[in-house]
């Protein structure tokens, strides 16, 4: 069955050899292929065409991966739903009838339906979480700075990570493995084992690096979570579907019959995180789609007027309508007279957010959360309702916010076979605690 | 409004934003050369494409040439410095805004003292901080109003440019000139910046015209009172002779309007060159809305101890001081031989294997003479200098006379880029031997037998009339005081 999943299938042959040899790895359509049209789900960018390869491609085609083509998405990775595509939207190969999440919607839908043994994705404010949750299947939103961002074309930069989404947290695990790491190509990325410094090793974590000197996040897949010490922030069930609260409490029986223990938390901030999320995403929207202007992308030309004008009437006719929603928005709070009431304040809350993560995760391995407050929605239902699309983002835009580590593995089905998934949140270059606490539900 | 009024005296008051190109090999957030290059939309790169995806990465070599600006300016560096984008639509700009910085510039509070004329003056620097050059455009088939279509290059974007925002402090056009030949100065004898680069300095000037009575004992004026006065942005500024035509311009202008009884438009004019008038940019004057906010993708850079590690050379009011007293130079010649650093520093090459005065009326008087004579610089002659030092070598070991020195081998040097050798050579201007000049000197006795008895006559003339006769037969290589002193023993 066609899901509508990719926006161009074009093969993209790597090594010979290496760990990812004889796989495919499809790619998320907002990363950049050398000679791969690269359209971000947007008509401005339909005959784009790339002359260099993100960092993380560069990676999976050293390990040998290859790239059975590039997936569709909301546009520039504004939506929850992939219905924002302007290559049309994307079906849920778990649920038919209802949307795959998004807005790494394609990605995921490749993965649930064994079209790519795995995928990239990118997640700005859950964007890998939520289709994974939808669809059924695994998906990491790495530590902000684990991930080369170079070649990843920017929705809002100081949010976003590339993320790996996979049928199993240790398939998960390892092509973390393979793109993680520094790039002097991206002054954020940091070292994940310098960054935790001493002491990083601890029972549930245990050593970042192997004997090598690389990345070890598959090592932590081992299904062990004896000892573990997981918070649950009470804000992220109140206002959850009670099909999706009671897979997630089912869940969570399941981790302490292995083991676990767990505890409620209250992170009061979490409040404001999705209006802080809407405020700072669509500010760094504004101006990262701002090159957008006709001159070299999108429709162009032969129209009257000054520059001002041409570019507007470019800009009217390449992006959608959520597109313009969100840069619209984010240029009103960035403007003189409202960035201290509205993008200040959003710094302020970001600010808030990271503390009290901070603090629950002193007391905690990691916070566990029903990845996404609701089922799969139905086609066309949230497109009329953007508020309600926003709020959908309840529970993982927080941890953008946090620049945190956080997996969506998959947690049971509601009584109508939707998928509901799980999500674990760590500290700052913990993935290997979500992996851990992730694979012990797979 | 508080116009100045039509009666009484007028003060002008002018602030600068100086927009200079930092000298680094790569450009200020990719590896892109920032050399010249012939064809457009070579020394490109996704980076300064500006092409989606593509993340800017900090060239340190930019903060360090900002930072040895700071320390001769003798500015606060911060900390921390950090980055901003400031957003704004316009064609020459890849990503459609500038990675620019806004609330922590690298450099802060400085100053420059500069003299105009016998009067020394000393003008505050607000700040000055880092950004990106954006592309350049090329107008076909007109101006920038006109033309039918226009082409972009993107081999200049991502240059490095240190905005230099001084305080108000200017109150005539000569003023700014000085201070911008002294800022260049400067620039150069730090090594961060090259005058010769085409467009490497951009003058933006605030000018507003006050009552002469606001402005206090101390030269300053109440910030209420700029505040209230319109003033105009003048762009297009990019020399030092510009920006002083261009100020006296609209100095000039606002005094009529005023006089006139006219209010001055706040807006920004544009200095027509090729006119010699500032022109109404006629745009709608809004406030502009940058929209800065911090740029996500360069974290915030340690500077505080960059100021301690940096070196900075001998700055030119140090280096004339100096010169004065170790080599005992006036001051007209001290400032000659300090203008630019590579000047003071062949100077003082010479100085130490011949002799200071030597080098100075070598330096300053013949070379800078006939350079000047000529329209030239030191810099066109960047690779000649061993051949001057080689003329001076030959002067200090007298083969040569100092006349011919400096107007035969110095001019044939400079006018048919002959080496001083082979002119010395081909026009016979080594020194005559003795012998040689001894047998002249006999020729012209045997040859001049009136000149002789009129010598021992007791007229003094006759003697001058022999030396020239003995110069002649010389061809004028021989040392006239010699030839002097030989013919008097001869005629002995
Ligand atoms: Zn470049």
């Amino acid at each position: 069955m066609d899901y509508n999943a990719y926006v161009t299938e074009e093969r993209i042959e790597g090594a010979e050899e290496g760990r990812l040899a004889g796989r495919t790895v499809a790619v998320k359509d907002n990363i950049s292929t050398a000679g791969v049209r690269t359209t971000c789900g947007s008509a401005m960018l339909a005959d784009y065409v790339p002359p260099y390869d993100a960092t993380v491609v560069e990676r999976l085609k050293e390990a040998g991966a290859t790239i059975p083509g590039k997936t569709n998405m909301d546009e520039f990775g504004m939506g929850t739903t992939t219905e924002t595509s302007a290559f049309g939207p994307v079906e849920n190969p778990a649920a038919e009838g209802y949307v795959p999440g998004g807005s790494s919607g394609g990605s995921a839908a490749v993965v649930a339906a064994g079209d790519a043994d795995m995928a990239l994705g990118s997640d700005t404010g859950g964007s890998v979480r939520c289709p994974a949750a939808f669809c059924g299947v695994v998906g990491i939103k790495p530590t902000y700075g684990l991930v080369s961002r170079y070649g990843l074309i920017a929705y809002a930069n100081s949010l976003e990570q590339i993320g790996p989404i996979a049928p199993t947290v240790e398939e998960a695990a390892e092509l973390l493995e393979v793109i993680a790491g520094p790039d002097e190509r991206d002054a954020t990325t940091r070292d994940a084992s310098e960054a935790l410094g001493d002491g990083e090793a601890t029972a549930i974590t245990g050593d970042v690096t192997d004997e090598d000197g690389g990345y070890d996040f598959v090592s932590a897949a081992d299904g062990d979570v004896d000892g573990m010490e997981i918070g649950v922030p009470t804000e992220l069930l109140d206002g959850a579907d009670d099909a999706v609260v009671e897979q997630f409490w089912a869940a969570i029986d399941d981790l302490e019959a292995a083991g676990a223990s767990y505890h409620e938390v209250t992170l009061p901030s979490l409040e404001h995180a999705v209006e802080a999320y809407y405020v700072i995403a669509t500010s760094e929207a504004s101006s990262n789609l701002a090159r957008f202007d006709g001159v070299r992308y999108g429709v162009s030309g032969g129209y009257d007027g000054d520059w001002n004008e041409a570019f507007a009437r470019a800009r009217e006719e390449g992006f959608g309508p959520e597109v313009k929603r969100r840069v619209l928005l984010g240029t009103f709070a960035l403007s003189a007279g409202y960035q201290d009431k509205y993008y200040k304040k959003a710094q302020d809350a970001r600010a808030w957010v990271k503390q009290d993560f901070d603090e629950a995760l002193g007391a905690a391995d990691v916070l566990a959360s029903p990845t996404m407050p609701v089922p799969p929605l139905e086609r066309g239902e949230s497109l009329d309702d953007p508020l309600q699309m926003y709020l959908a983002d309840a529970n993982t835009t927080p941890v953008n916010l946090a620049n945190l580590p956080a997996i969506s593995v998959p947690a049971g089905e509601t009584g109508d076979d939707r998928p509901v998934g799980l999500q674990f949140v760590g500290p700052a270059f913990g993935e290997r605690a979500v992996i851990r606490a992730g694979s012990a539900l797979g | 409004m508080a116009q100045a009024q039509e009666t009484g005296e007028l003060a002008v008051i002018i602030g600068l934003e100086v927009h200079v190109q930092l000298e680094t090999d790569t450009k200020i957030f990719c590896g892109c050369s920032t050399a010249a290059a012939d064809e457009p939309n070579t020394n490109t790169c996704p980076v300064c494409l500006g092409l989606p995806g593509a993340l800017p990465v900090l060239n340190e070599g930019a903060v360090e040439a900002a930072v040895k600006v700071g320390k001769a300016i003798d500015a606060t560096i911060p900390e921390r410095t950090r980055f901003h984008r400031k957003n704004y639509y316009y064609p020459d700009l890849p990503k459609n805004f500038q990675i620019s910085q806004y609330d922590a510039p690298i450099c802060q509070d400085g100053r420059l003292e500069f003299s105009v004329g016998d009067e020394r003056r000393t003008v505050g620097i607000r700040r000055a901080h880092l950004e990106e050059d954006p592309g350049s455009l090329k107008h076909k088939g007109g101006s920038i109003d006109t033309a039918e279509y226009t082409l972009v290059d993107y081999n200049r974007a991502g240059t490095p440019l240190l905005e230099i925002v001084t305080d108000p402090d200017f109150r005539d056009a000569a003023e700014v000139r000085a201070f911008l030949a002294k800022l260049e100065e400067v620039l150069e004898y730090l090594g961060v910046f090259d005058a010769g680069r085409d467009g490497s300095l951009r003058v933006d000037a605030n000018l507003s015209v006050v009552a002469e009575s606001e402005v206090g004992a101390d030269g300053s004026v109440d910030a209420d009172v700029l505040e209230a006065a319109n003033r105009t942005e003048v762009k297009n500024i990019s020399s030092h002779k510009g920006a002083e035509k261009a100020l006296a311009y609209e100095a000039q202008r606002q005094k009529n309007a005023i006089e006139r009884g006219r209010a001055v438009q706040q807006e920004t004019r544009h200095w027509d060159e090729s006119r010699g008038i500032t022109v109404s940019m006629r745009s709608k004057e809004e406030e502009k809305d940058y929209r800065y906010y911090r740029e996500a993708d360069l974290p915030p850079l340690e500077v505080a101890d960059w100021k301690e590690e940096i070196d900075i050379p001998e700055l030119p009011d140090a280096r004339r001081e100096r010169f004065r007293e170790e080599y005992g130079l006036d001051v007209e010649a001290a400032d000659k031989l300090t203008a630019t650093k590579q000047v003071a520093d062949f100077y003082e090459e010479l100085a130490a294997e011949f002799d200071a005065d030597l080098a100075a009326t070598w330096v300053a008087d013949n070379l800078l003479g006939e350079l000047n004579y000529r329209d030239m610089q030191v810099t066109d002659i960047d690779g000649r200098l061993d051949e001057v030092k080689r003329l001076v070598e030959l002067v200090a070991a007298e083969e040569i006379t100092a006349k011919n020195a400096r107007e035969t081998v110095l001019r044939s040097m400079l006018d048919d880029g002959r080496d001083p050798d082979t002119v010395v050579a081909e026009e016979g201007l080594g020194k005559t031997t003795g012998d040689e000049v001894q047998q002249a000197v006999e020729a012209a006795i045997e040859e001049n037998p009136g000149a002789v008895e009129d010598y021992h006559a007791g007229e003094d003339g006759a003697i001058n009339f022999l030396v020239g006769q003995v110069m002649q037969k010389t061809g004028g290589s021989a040392d006239p005081g010699d030839v002097n002193q030989l013919l008097r023993e001869a005629l002995e």
